[in-house]
């Protein structure tokens, strides 16, 4: 998903404080900042709440990449704002993220220099203005999938910053469902360009929600501690049953010779995604990943001496102001 | 590759309606109190919600300590008397 193989880290706590605040999850409360946690539960959440935050950031540039090429005004205006709220997605999600005692800068960091992920679906290039409807429908979409039931998860600043993101991705997914709509009752070459993306699109949105984990320890202890609420594997079959009807809806075939509605388990049958290239993908060796990293440490470096100048600034006001106050 | 300073982090509160309470939504990081709020203009509110911002400076509030919970509310819970239900009042009285 937008945080992938989340690893739990080990905690070696006291275990009468591990079980009171399991007690507490279990029982439903929110686990606040000041509250006593589980060193590896923190830990936890700064990678996951971090690497959630990276994608929303670095997801800005695949539709980045078509706002000044967009087909009308209207479009243009639709993607900016799209584009905007991914900004303050990720705006929300670091300031869950430092509550837990991790700075801005840090995180920013960790970015840069590889520590921490994003996820893979955004090392994708897009390639046509169809990408923008496949991004919104597709990749929107799976992202929707993940983080509806986050706004239960146990940690109140991520559940918080969770039901502000939800309440604006449902117009993410409908603006690029409503592009495709528009290539599809296009021209035939329109339509072929629906049909290219989606063609492209449909496999790593599939990987978003990452390998199968059900038998995986990371997930259980995650599972327990509610910073997981579904299995991977969960996520991806309501992902392809909700989509495949809207694929069917808009005329265009989803890729996968092997798709098939199965009576029995009320699901669809459908292949997985080639595991060994989502691997390569989080390695660094997907089709845009230095690109994106290099976009991301131009920004933070080109952008250094208006924080500090900005800072720089403020203190000067502030002396002015406090010297006016003083005869 | 570290900047000298982080810009200082502040808490955001919205007035949703007229005649609401200010309710705190998240926080941002602001050089000065007028760039919190411009900030927060375009992070809190690009929907409508609100119709006032307040920013304060997260290092200026002071918190109740979360272990301190028992002996700060448990006075409380046993002065059930403080609620209307605690009276019973007869029937015939009528609405009260
Ligand atoms: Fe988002
Ligand atoms: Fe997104
Ligand atoms: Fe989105």
């Amino acid at each position: 998903m937008y945080a992938q193989m989340i690893k739990s880290e080990a905690t070696k706590e006291d275990p009468e404080m591990l079980a009171a605040f399991q007690a507490r999850i279990d029982a439903g409360e929110k686990i606040e900042p000041k509250d006593w946690m589980p060193e590896g539960y923190r830990k936890t959440l700064i990678r996951q709440i971090g690497q959630h935050a990276h994608s929303e950031i670095v997801g800005q540039l695949p539709e980045g990449n078509w706002i000044t090429r967009a087909p009308t005004l209207e479009r243009k205006a639709n993607l900016l704002a799209k584009v905007q709220d991914e900004a303050g997605h990720g705006l929300y999600l670091y300031c869950a993220a430092e509550t837990l005692g991790v700075s801005r800068d840090e995180l920013t960091e960790m970015l840069l220099d590889g520590r921490m992920k994003y996820s893979s679906i955004f090392n994708y290039p897009t390639l046509t203005w169809a990408d923008m409807g496949a991004v919104g429908w597709l990749v929107d979409g799976a992202a929707i999938m993940n983080q509806v039931p986050l706004q239960r998860t146990s940690y109140g600043p991520y559940a918080r910053a969770m039901v502000r993101i939800c309440k604006e991705e449902s117009f993410h997914q409908r603006q690029g469902f409503h592009v495709m709509m528009a290539m599809v009752k296009g021209t035939k070459d329109q339509k072929r360009m629906a049909q290219d993306a989606l063609n492209r699109f449909w496999y790593p949105a599939l990987m978003m929600f990452g390998p199968s984990d059900k038998d995986s320890v990371h997930s259980a202890q995650n599972m327990a501690w509610k910073i997981k609420m579904n299995t991977n594997d969960e996520l991806r079959q309501k992902f392809v049953d909700e989509t495949v009807p809207q694929a069917e809806y808009l005329g265009l075939t989803v890729p996968d010779d092997t798709l098939n509605w199965n009576e029995e388990t009320g699901h669809y049958n459908f292949a997985e995604p080639d595991w060994s290239e989502f691997f390569d993908v989080v390695k660094g060796n997907g089709p845009c990943n230095t690109d994106r990293i290099n976009t991301r440490q131009k920004a933070w470096d080109a952008g250094k001496w208006v924080r500090e100048a900005m800072v720089a600034h403020a203190e000067k006001k502030r002396a002015r102001d406090s010297r006016s106050v003083r005869p | 590759m570290t900047a000298p300073k982080e810009w200082p982090l502040w808490e955001v509160f919205i007035r949703g309606q007229h005649g609401m309470s200010h309710r705190h939504v998240g926080s941002l990081h602001a050089v000065d109190a007028e760039h919190a709020i411009r900030n927060a203009r375009d992070v809190y509110t690009r929907r409508n919600e609100g119709v006032s911002i307040w920013v304060v400076e997260a290092a200026q509030i002071t918190a109740s300590n979360p272990s301190k919970k028992g002996p700060l509310y448990d006075p409380a819970k046993d002065k059930v008397y403080r609620h209307p239900t605690f009276y019973d009042i007869p029937e015939e009285v009528g609405k009260m």
